[in-house]
């Protein structure tokens, strides 16, 4: 905002410590996990060992009859409920009903006294099934003959995030689709100096939310109350209205600390489930997942994306092409925006005067896919990256300086009718460069990428929130949003705390809770520092105002003789601070007062994206050509984040961010046989340890202050994900000039390549 | 069964069950709820405790088998006096958690190493570390507090 780009920071841009710091470290921070109420029973859940099947019969009857079993929950017993959820379409049951769409799908829950009862008497439900044809891939999906997963027709779900229908549920296995179309592609191919080419694969992935699914539910005749690890409480809340048909002030979402997130935890999971169970069973159910069924419950999406990129004689980027199918599993969950953001975000970070991208999204008969970190970008991104290494590499331009020569410019409008650019990228690949040693000599075997992308960032503009001071001077803020662990409990209290003129440490977060704090639509699309960001702001100057009104009616003097300052007022000779403000007014030492915002699509936020998420990465890798293993030696990055409003946090989302992007990379990915999980468990799913990490990491933020968020601030914590499946591609390439378009790059995929790339100079067999 | 062990420095008893693991005995049953359940696999590390000084993964370890032995869990490592030790702190101080699911099995398994090997060399954290799983931080800022935790407490030991 413009009116204090000059100001120094007392609280903001300080790497302050952890509001959370104390509680996480000891062991006293209480997840949904630890949580246990009065009087509350245990769940566990039957799962599908059918890819696709109709459900011929289930006899419940031994598993009831087992002593401890309070209920056992049944798709054909939910009179009385809704139970279809979904905020994209409605395909997703609570519990499997007449039919299962993949192997692991929920088909009836036991409710017992205890876990250890619950399992048991899984073992005592029998189900008969009648095996269905099953389809794993996109396009055999779509092929005419190919078996149907949803029979029922879909409404899109007023809560989709995009304005464009959903086609979903028209009787094909077609969950989505997004087109993109402007300039003449075929004209600008038939012109180019030079094209690259390529089929790129983006794996399924499993987020590894380390606390895996959880809530505990509570029903009585007129309220719902939820304690979930959930991202999206008010989302959730949404689906519930639906399911139980009351109004959302019936329905109460709580979520206390959270372990882990990355997307995995946004929008409804398990929470219709849990209060089905505890609807049937008349008491409070908790059901926990182990990570072996958070497998099952949600992936990220996979991608194979063919595209094309072409170039003029002068090396600019004239055209792109791409046509992607993604797999979003046996239901839609976030797909169908998966769908759109994955097409918007092939253009991104440059310039391109033609464009055409044709984007499919399929049902399988796979674990569901929904959000993951980076969702759509990280996706298009391998192909992307790759392709401009690609394409310098054949008109003999240095990548890096291909990229500059091709990058988005601050303010220009690269994708036609979205926000102009927010972003510096040649910035931020400059410094990414310098750190990484762009320019200096490299030992044989090793190899160097750089890489960049731009994400239509935010979601939806639709937060509210509300900030009370108190009369002695301490302030309260109402949050919705989640702390998941990014820091947006630390960081939204610092902008309060700049404002209010008060110390950070008087200044405390209310959270997550519907029945308490006020609207806030979603925590991802790393929005949190931006839209609630403003919206703490917002309403820390709304109580100042009011409070310059209640000290001019202490004072008897007119609201223009009052001088707002740091921390109170003056006015003439006197000072009050806020304290004193409220105690005078309400002629005691206690009392409030309430200041509010409510941020929506309008003024600044009008125009979409909210922000372009924008980051550079680069890194070295090491690659033994005998075993086809690659080292991270070295990686950069640099978020392009506005302002940091703490930087050692912004920072935190960097490289956590990249750590994932390089567990996509080089080993993560969910692998199905013919349709099973094989690998649905962390002795199989193999995820960034420790020794995996380069000895060198830099990492830097670029903070120009170009975002419309509090003091000029972005969001962060994707960008660098989204660019490190390519630069790990980019960088084993010029390691061993064998190009690999598919991810993770394991060792038995590169020590391959090697060989095949060999084979293809004509070398011999080493 | 009776279940005797000393626990964050105090003798307990408990009954149990022979198949019960000792984080259901820790958090079911003695309502410390630090040690984190996540894998079951002794794959994460969120579930370790110190046995004998020894980190392992409560999620696996039969209660039975901590019969007369001196367990530690996160809740015992704050002085009486309620000041953190230097690991916990330095955590802090080098933001080495987000989400901090992880982060009571990172702790309990540096203070193994430190306790072990006051002095350890980059690689000798890297390698000890290397069973707690993180998906957060991406491991460089608990590096950097590990190391500021050897530095502080050789200052204390003078």
């Amino acid at each position: 905002m413009s009116d204090d780009k000059s100001r120094d920071f007392e609280v903001v841009n300080h790497s302050v410590p952890r509001r959370d710091g104390r509680a996480k470290v000891s062991g006293r921070a209480i997840y949904v996990s630890d949580v246990k109420l009065a009087g509350m029973a245990y769940a566990k859940v039957l799962r599908s060992p059918y890819a696709h099947a109709t459900i011929v019969s289930m006899d419940t009857s031994r598993a009831e009859a087992h002593p401890g079993v309070y209920n056992v929950l049944r798709g054909d017993d939910l009179e009385g409920l809704n139970p279809y959820f979904g905020h994209a379409v409605k395909d997703h049951p609570l519990v499997a009903i007449d039919k299962v769409r993949y192997a692991g799908e929920p088909v009836a829950a036991v409710i017992a006294e205890d876990e250890l009862t619950a399992y048991e008497a899984l073992e005592l439900i029998h189900v008969e099934y009648e095996e269905l044809p099953a389809v794993m891939e996109p396009q055999e999906s779509l092929a005419a003959d190919a078996p149907l997963l949803h029979q029922r027709q879909f409404e899109a779900g007023a809560l989709r995030g995009f304005e464009g229908e959903v086609t979903a549920g028209r009787g094909t296995n077609l969950c989505q689709e997004h087109h993109i179309k402007w300039g003449d592609v075929d004209e600008a191919f038939a012109n180019a100096a030079a094209v690259a080419e390529g089929e790129y694969y983006f794996p399924m992935a499993y987020a590894y939310a380390m606390e895996p699914y959880v809530a505990i539910a509570e029903v009585g005749d007129d309220s719902v109350t939820i304690y979930s690890s959930a991202q999206h409480p008010f989302m959730v809340r949404h689906d519930l209205k639906t399911i139980f048909d009351m109004p959302v002030s019936q329905i109460r979402l709580i979520v206390p600390f959270v372990g882990g997130g990355y997307g995995s935890k946004s929008y409804t999971k398990i929470e219709p489930l849990v209060s089905a169970c505890a609807w049937k069973a008349r008491r409070p159910v908790k059901l926990q997942l182990s990570v072996e069924e958070a497998m099952l419950t949600t992936r990220g999406d996979d991608a194979l994306t063919w595209m094309r990129t072409a170039v003029d004689a002068d090396g600019k980027i004239i055209a792109r092409q791409a046509k992607i199918y993604m797999n979003t599993g046996a239901y839609a969950e976030n797909s169908p925006l998966v769908c759109e953001k994955s097409s918007n975000r092939c253009v991104g970070p440059y310039a391109i005067p033609n464009v055409q991208i044709d984007n499919t999204m399929v049902y399988t008969n796979t674990v569901p896919a929904s959000s993951f970190r980076g969702f759509g970008c990280a996706q298009v991104t391998m192909a992307g990256e790759s392709q401009i290494d690609e394409l310098a590499a054949r008109i003999g331009m240095d990548p890096y300086e291909f990229r500059l020569h091709n990058a988005a410019r601050p303010r220009q409008e690269f994708f036609p009718g979205m926000r102009p650019f927010d972003g510096t990228l040649t910035e931020d690949l400059k410094i990414v460069a310098d750190n990484i040693g762009w320019k200096e000599p490299l030992p044989s075997g090793h190899g160097r990428s750089i890489g960049c992308s731009a994400s239509d960032a935010g979601a939806y503009p639709l937060t509210s929130t509300a900030v009370r001071v108190h009369a002695d001077g301490s302030a309260s803020l109402m949050i919705g949003s989640t702390e998941l662990g990014q820091g947006s409990h630390t960081v939204l209290p610092q902008i309060a705390a700049e404002e209010l003129g008060i110390p950070f440490d008087l200044v405390r977060v209310v959270s997550s809770d519907t029945a308490i704090t006020p609207y806030d639509r979603s925590t991802g699309a790393s929005r949190t520092t931006t839209l609630m960001g403003r919206a703490v702001q917002e309403a820390s100057r709304e109580a100042k105002e009011q409070m310059v009104r209640m000290a001019a009616d202490v004072l008897g003097v007119e609201e223009s003789e009052i001088q707002s300052v740091r921390g109170g007022i003056t006015c003439g000779e006197a000072r009050l601070n806020w304290s004193e403000v409220l105690t005078r007014y309400y002629k005691l030492p206690d009392g409030e007062v309430i200041g509010r915002a409510y941020i929506r699509k309008d003024k600044d936020f009008a125009q979409l994206p909210v922000f372009w998420e924008a980051a550079s990465t680069g890194i070295e890798v090491s690659v033994d050509e005998e075993t086809g293993k690659v080292t991270m030696e070295k990686l950069g990055t640099c978020g392009d984040v506005g302002l940091a409003i703490n930087p050692a946090l912004a920072e935190g989302q960097d490289i956590g961010a990249a750590t994932t992007g390089m567990g996509i990379g080089m080993f993560e990915e969910l692998e199905f046989d013919r349709n099973q999980l094989l690998n649905g468990n962390l002795l199989e799913y193999r995820l960034p340890r420790f020794s995996d990490m380069p000895r060198t990491v830099k990492l830097e933020l670029v903070q120009n202050r170009d975002g419309v968020g509090p003091y000029g601030a972005k969001g962060g914590g994707e960008a660098s994900l989204n660019s490190l499946p390519a630069n790990i591609a980019n960088a084993v390439y010029a390691a061993t000039g064998a190009r690999i378009r598919r991810a993770p790059l394991t060792p038995e995929k590169v020590w391959r390549a090697i060989r095949e790339a060999r084979a293809a100079r004509g070398e011999n067999e080493s | 069964m009776e279940l005797r062990f000393e626990l964050n420095g105090r003798d307990v008893a408990v009954e149990c069950e022979p198949q019960q693991t000792l984080s259901e005995v820790l958090r079911n049953r003695l309502n410390l709820t630090g040690a984190k359940i996540s894998c079951e696999v002794q794959v994460c590390g969120a579930c370790t405790v110190l046995v004998d000084g020894l980190p392992v993964s409560s999620c696996t370890y039969l209660a039975y088998e901590a019969q007369g032995r001196t367990v530690t869990t996160i809740e015992g490592l704050e002085d009486r006096d309620r000041t953190l030790h230097p690991i916990q702190q330095c955590f802090i101080d080098e933001f080495a958690f987000q989400c901090g699911f992880c982060t009571p099995g990172m702790i309990l398994s540096a203070k193994a190493l430190l306790d072990d090997n006051p002095d350890p060399t980059d690689d000798e954290i890297i390698h000890h570390m290397d069973g707690n799983l993180c998906r957060c931080t991406g491991y460089v800022p608990i590096l950097k507090a590990i190391r500021k935790a050897v530095a502080v407490m050789k200052e204390a030991r003078g």
